[in-house]
């Protein structure tokens, strides 16, 4: 009996050609996936890299659910010219707690990744509002209604139990302060004891209408953070090169 | 249907070709081959795929991975290919870092290197506040003109630049017009008697109802102190001149009235840190020689 006459057991029976199928696919994500999870060279531990405050958190929602990512990356790749342009390239660490991460690889606009100090929160509110009276050749929508909406938190307590189950350590007082924490970010009084909760996080009126907390807080605070917790000036390229 | 003996090949009478040997009701399958341009292709990729391997960091194994014959890594060419930057910039930007700014815009050569390079990093940094060819918009500063919040001499553009407008740096520029109206340091006639002083200065048209005795007592006890007792401004603080026809917000009444009831505070980030000191040097050398330089 020669081997072709083996196989035909697999071109006869559909189960058993499925189940031969899974086995050979699952191969391939072993051995593509699985060592991301144990190879110490493809963790990199950075330090500065904290989990997203509340109200970071929901303009994270927001810069999804207006699809930013569809023109914009978040993703300075290991390129002389991108280094050049957008800084220091990404790190993996540096997107560690996104659920799910923002990279991208469609730039209509620029890169984002380093986006966070990079301009005025007046600047990013006007541009925001209509990109063209502050950047004349943009092409870039407009979004007049982010500051207008009235930021909804009561669902924020909710995502940072899911993104806990997802491994952000988020403790159980984080979470009960949860909406505490985002008024407080988005305004210009006394933070209370956020920056205890998240480390060097800025709070002020990111929004520019200090009565309200608007959708544009949140979004604003969220891109001012964007690339800004690792400082460079101490990390060590030599040290992690791969 | 049935799978014969692959043994038993046929060679079809009509085309040459020999069958498969599978006959499905009587109709057999032709055993054509497949082209050799395109089996050619096939074989040459998986040599490569292989040669691939061998070259580069491919497979991951228990406790690192193949690092590749010559052990290229992404980070390490990058390193390599800034290094050769710096490299092929390196005697311009000696020259540009030991020479003051004085002494850039003396020398053509360096003066055409620096706005070379400053106008590329004006360009990609500071154009989407100030416009491409520096010239302002509303609440962002002309830079073509020779009036100046902070001061325009090259050494106070350098800080102003690197260091920023009420950034968060702790060198950054401070000091911000305080929110009269919405703090109540002010009641609504006031602000408007003072709106209409400040109006006059240089030489607007005023509203109906005006009492200049009022505007100017109002305005030497709440403006003279950063503004100064003419109007002319201070640069230490910030506060600009009012009685020139340059307005960073508007003119108009209500947008004076504006100013005095909430306040200003425009942000403008600190550079330092985002950009080298070579760098901010030559946008320092750009913006001084836009035309309004001290």
């Amino acid at each position: 009996m020669s081997l072709w006459q083996k196989h035909a057991i697999f071109e006869k029976n559909s189960i058993i050609l499925l189940i031969g199928v899974l086995i050979v696919i699952s191969f391939g994500g072993l051995v593509e996936i699985l060592p991301l999870f144990y190879l110490k060279s493809t963790i990199e531990k950075v330090d500065g890299v904290r989990p997203y405050t509340p109200l970071e958190l929901a303009g994270r929602n927001i810069y999804v659910r207006e699809g930013c990512y569809v023109c914009h990356s978040q993703m300075i790749r290991a390129l002389r010219d991108e280094v050049e342009r957008y800084g220091h390239y990404s790190l993996a660490a540096e997107s560690m707690y996104d659920h799910p991460f923002q990279w991208g690889s469609k730039r209509n606009g620029p890169d984002l990744a380093r986006v966070g100090n990079k301009y005025s929160d007046d600047w990013q509110r006007q541009h925001l509002n209509n990109p063209r009276s502050v950047v004349p050749a943009s092409i870039m929508p407009g979004y007049p209604w982010l500051a207008r909406t009235e930021l909804d938190i009561s669902h924020l307590a909710e995502d940072m139990r899911v993104l806990a189950l997802e491994g952000v350590p988020y403790t159980p007082e984080m979470i009960t302060n949860a909406e505490q924490d985002a008024r407080a970010q988005a305004s210009d009084a006394d933070a209370g004891d956020l920056t205890k909760r998240y480390a060097k996080a800025l709070a002020r009126n990111y929004g520019g209408d200090p009565t309200r907390l608007t959708e544009a807080d949140a979004l604003i605070a969220y891109l001012q953070l964007l690339g800004t917790q690792v400082d460079f000036k101490i990390y060590d390229d030599k040290a992690n090169l791969r | 249907m049935s799978i014969q003996d692959h043994d038993s090949h046929k060679v079809d009478s009509i085309s040459g070709t020999t069958t498969t040997g599978h006959s499905w009701d009587g109709i057999e399958e032709l055993n054509t081959p497949l082209p050799k341009w395109w089996l050619t292709i096939l074989y040459a990729s998986i040599i490569w795929a292989i040669g691939y391997v061998i070259v580069y960091p491919a497979i991951p194994l228990v406790s690192s991975f193949t690092q590749g014959a010559f052990g290229w890594s992404s980070r390490a060419a990058v390193e390599a290919d800034l290094a050769e930057l710096v490299q092929q910039r390196a005697p311009v930007v000696a020259a540009l870092s030991k020479a003051s700014i004085t002494e850039i815009e003396k020398d053509p050569k360096l003066l055409a290197f620096a706005r070379a390079s400053g106008r590329v990093t004006f360009g990609d940094n500071c154009a989407p506040c100030h416009g491409a060819g520096g010239g302002g918009a509303k609440s962002y500063p002309n830079l073509n003109d020779d009036d100046w919040l902070w001061g325009g001499s090259a050494e106070q553009i350098y800080e102003t630049i690197a260091y920023g407008i009420r950034s968060g740096h702790p060198k950054a520029h401070e000091g911000n017009m305080p929110a009269f109206g919405r703090d109540g340091l002010l009641k609504p006639a006031e602000i408007s008697q003072v709106a209409d002083y400040v109006r006059a200065l240089s030489g607007l048209s005023t509203a109906t109802g005006y009492d200049k005795a009022i505007g100017a007592k109002v305005f030497a006890e709440n403006c003279a102190a950063c503004h100064g007792d003419e109007g002319k401004g201070n640069q230490e603080l910030g506060a600009p001149n009012l009685t020139d026809q340059i307005w960073l917000y508007g003119s108009d009444k209500a947008t004076i009235s504006e100013s005095i009831i909430n306040g200003r505070g425009n942000v403008m980030p600190a550079w330092v840190g985002r950009l080298d000191e070579t760098t901010i040097k030559a946008l320092t050398v750009y913006v001084h020689t836009l035309g309004g330089g001290r």
